[in-house]
Order: structure tokens, then sequence, then C-alpha cells
């Protein structure tokens, strides 16, 4: 059993962090990455293709990160690929070991660096997770039986801020019935929200590991209000990151706050430091630092 | 009705190359109410052929253009100067290109238009597209709002990430597909309807290109 479900599973506080694969042939930088949050996290999400900007695959990144002995979150995701190529490459994921598979539907192709491409959702990420379902049964999405299993812990995200939260949550429930068994969400600042959020799912018998995305400075902060659908940062953090010196060190401050907090009301953290996954060490060892003086 | 738009023109004459005489066919249903392929638009298109040096042999427009068999008669009445053109350039959907390319073997049939979508018209010149004809109709499931057409991605299980205070990330001046199912399913009672998992689409039954012969249909089933 992998680490991150085991600790999932057992009640315990996990820790994750993101790797996005590099744009290009070159593995050195995202090996050096990994290398650097073996151990500190429980395991690694590797993007596929995030905000349909072409990078190399998932798939064999999951791979470079099993071989590297660090535990990789396979993301899935729809748009790039019918439910034949899903399967193959989910049974191939199967075949390298990999267990934690992260089923999303994906960003719109207009997002990203391929705008003219054509976008595929053959099936979406409900879909998805019903067809990860049915290969651990050992029955494909057509129903034919398969020699050997998966054995996939299944997860997928949730946006807890977005309004009207209820069909948000009902389609939450429908990942569930399909299988998911753990939830990571997007970036979380607004405490009390993220705890509404919480109280509405704590009968859904999930695990919610909120999203922490470091915050470099007030501009991104402001960039984020505006731009990225269902993240609030509350006026009073971006006043904390204007007044500051050294913003980074505010935002690696106040990620570690967030990553405290978030023990107490969920089962676990998603850390996001995009470009610059090395901060996520100083995050959590800041937030070590706070918890032990009690802050 | 089939929205379409017009090509540019220069586009068009790349296509047609050197070809001198040209006969114009537009089209009196959709193309004319979309105001790219009807009396005036077909005009037009002479007009500027002429100025550009080409002839115009003559030109039509059919009701509907797509009726293979309505068309093939005014073509008929229009043969000797169909004779004398060396292309023929067609102001309307790609159906109706194409009953024009059936029936000529070696005169060259161009396209003037584009052909976009099945478009609802909100008024005049205002179309918006509700439905992609996917073939599996689920408006009974989602309060008959279009989730396969009106989401961009096409979800047929609420909304994604990008939802925001009930908008779609990609047009913030549009709702969300499945927020306003939300709230149609809600306010009908069939809030239900939304939990159930929807099975994956059948693309085998939409498998190119399709065809419907309403009489070998009926015969079949007897």
């Amino acid at each position: 059993m992998g680490k991150l479900k085991d600790k999932l599973l057992g009640g315990e506080f996990a820790i994750t962090a993101e790797l996005c694969p590099p744009k290009g042939a070159d593995i050195a930088p995202f090996v050096r990455k990994a290398q650097l949050l073996k151990g500190k996290v429980d395991a690694i999400n590797v993007t596929d293709n995030q905000r349909a900007i072409m990078r190399l695959g998932a798939l064999p990144a999951a791979i470079i990160l099993k071989q590297e002995g660090v535990e990789p979150i396979y993301q899935v995701i729809c748009r790039d690929r019918n439910r034949i190529a899903l399967q193959s490459d989910l049974l191939g994921a199967a075949a390298f070991g990999i267990e934690n598979v992260l089923a999303l539907t994906g960003d719109q192709i207009t997002t990203g660096d391929h705008k003219t491409a054509k976008p595929v959702f053959d099936i979406e990420s409900v879909q998805l997770l019903e067809v990860a379902s049915g290969l651990n049964r050992g029955v494909d999405a057509a129903g034919h039986e398969l020699k050997g299993k998966t054995s996939f812990f299944l997860g997928s995200s949730v946006n807890p801020g977005s309004v009207p939260v209820e069909p948000v949550v009902i389609k939450m429930q429908q990942k569930i019935e399909t299988g998911a068994r753990f939830f990571q969400t997007q970036a979380v600042y607004d405490a009390e929200k993220f705890g509404a959020f919480m109280k509405c799912v704590a009968g859904l018998n999930v695990k919610v590991l909120a999203g922490v995305l470091l915050l470099k400075s007030a501009k991104m902060a402001r960039f984020l209000n505006e731009n990225v659908p269902g993240v609030q940062v509350p006026d009073a953090l971006i006043e904390e990151l204007e007044k500051s010196a050294d913003p980074l060190k505010t935002g690696i401050e106040i990620a570690a706050r967030q990553l405290n907090e978030f023990r107490q009301c969920c089962h676990g953290a998603h850390i996001m430091c995009i470009g610059s996954e090395e901060r996520t060490l100083d995050i959590i060892e800041r937030a070590k630092e706070l918890a032990s003086v009690g802050a | 009705m089939i929205i379409t738009t017009a090509k540019k023109i220069d586009d068009v004459l790349a296509s047609v190359g050197d070809k001198r005489n040209i006969f114009i066919v537009g089209c009196g249903s959709c193309a004319k109410a979309c105001k790219t392929g009807g009396e005036p638009e077909v005009l037009a298109m002479k007009e500027e052929l002429e100025s550009r040096g080409r002839h115009v042999t003559g030109w039509i427009v059919p009701d509907e253009t797509c009726h293979m068999n309505l068309t093939r008669k005014l073509v008929m009445e229009h043969q000797d100067e169909f004779v004398r053109s060396d292309a023929v350039l067609v102001l309307s959907c790609g159906a109706g290109v194409q009953t024009m390319s059936a029936l000529f073997e070696k005169t060259p049939v161009f396209p003037a238009l584009d052909t976009g979508f099945l478009g609802n018209t909100k008024r005049v010149g205002d179309f918006v597209e509700n439905c992609s004809l996917c073939g599996e109709c689920v408006l009974g499931e989602t309060a008959s709002i279009c989730p396969v057409t009106r989401c961009p991605k096409g979800l047929l299980h609420g909304p994604c990430g990008g939802m925001d205070d009930g908008k779609c990330e990609l047009d913030k001046t549009r709702d969300c597909a499945w927020v306003r199912i939300y709230e149609r399913l809600k306010e009908q009672g069939q809030l239900d309807k939304m939990r159930t998992i929807k099975p994956m689409k059948d693309y085998s039954r939409h498998t190119k290109p399709s065809s419907l012969n309403i009489g070998e249909r009926a015969r079949s089933k007897l």
C-alpha cells in the first residue's frame, strides 16, 4: 500500500506537493526537484499538460518519480485522450506500480499554448473515475474482462470557493460514488469559507487535502483574485504581503500558518509552489517551527 | 438553421485559381437569413468577381440548396449558362456546396462560405448555438438546457472548477451551463436528475457519414 493511502485511511495528516513535467526532453531539473522533496512529503502530483500547455507526459513523469523512490500521484485528464488511450495509459501506470491517480477533466485548450488543437473530452472526470474503478475490478470501459486488475487509489479535485457551492458538492458526491477516495482542493485562503465547506462535506466519508498555494507577492495575490475562479485572497493577507520587506518570506509564513490551520479541519494539505518547488520544504519547516512554539 | 459566414474573398479566389467564367449559386434558406447567400450577397459577389476581371456566366438562388432534387431542377433550367462556366461558386453551407458538386463531374465547385453551427435565431441576424446535433439527446435530464453545447467542455456532470459566481471561466459574461441547469432543476423539484451518473456517450451512433431514409426505416420496422 502506498504511503498516501496508508496515511489518509489511517487518519494521519498527509502532505502532498506538485511537480510540473518539463517543457522539453531535459528531465534533469525535474529529477533534481523530486530528489529535494523526497522523504519530505507523502506523495508528489505530476500534472498532465496543465493549463493546456504541452509538456512531457504525466505518465513518464510519474514513472520517473517512482524510479527516484518518490511516490507519485499521477494526474490524468480527459482533454487530450479518448477512453481507449486513457485506459491504455492507466494500465501502463499500473504496470509500473503507480497507485495514486488523480482523475480530472482538464483545462480548456484555449487556456494553453496549442490553441488550435482539437479538444477530446470523450469522457469526463466522473466517468474517468468510473472507468478507473472498473479497471480496479478487472473490467474495461466496454465491459471486457482484463488479465490482471489494477489497484488504484483514486482521487479528484474540488474547488471549495465556487459560488454557488451546491452543484459543486453534488458533483463531488458523484465523484465519490464512482470511486474517488480523496480530493485535492483548489488553493484555499478563506479559512471561514473553507470551514463551512468542510462541514458541508463532513458526511461524505472522503479525505480532503486543502490546497496551499505559495503567495510570492501582493501582486500575485491580486492576480489570483482577479483571474482564478473560486480563489479569494483576503485583503488582510494582501496587506501583509504589501507591507513586507521580504514578500516571499511572508508568503512562506502565510502558507506555513495555513498548513497548521488545515491540520485542525481537514485530512491533508496539497502544497503548490509553481516554479519554485524547493520552497515546499521551507513551508513545511516553518510550519513545524510555528507548531512547536504554539503559534 | 445552419449558420454560415463568408470566407475572405482573397481566400475564395485563391481556391478558384485562374478559372475565369464563374456561375454563382446562393441559397434561399439559411444562408439568406445569415446574409451570406441570399440574392443581395450573390449580386455583391457577382460585382466583386467582375471588378477583379472574372466573367459571371449566371446566378441562381435555389429555395433550399441542400435539397438535391429541387436544386437539380433549377440547375437544368440554367444548363446553357453552366455549360459556358469553368467554375461554380456556392454561397451556402457545405451541404449546398455538395448538392452542386454531385451535379457536376468535370466543372469544379468551390465554397464561398464557412459552415459554422446549428443556430437558434435570437433576433434577425443574431444567432446562438444551443444544440450540437450529438445524436443522443440528454435534454430530458438537464432541464432542457444542453450542456453538450453550452458548456465548452460538453460536461455531463455538473460544473468544472472554472465556474465562478455562476459564470464560465472562458467568458465571464456567459452563464455556466451547469449552474443554469442546477438552478432550473432545483426550481422544478428535479434536482435528483443532476445526481445520476450519466453513461459515456455512444459515438457509434453517429458514425459519419450519417443518413436516414424514413421510408426504408418504416419498412424495416414492419
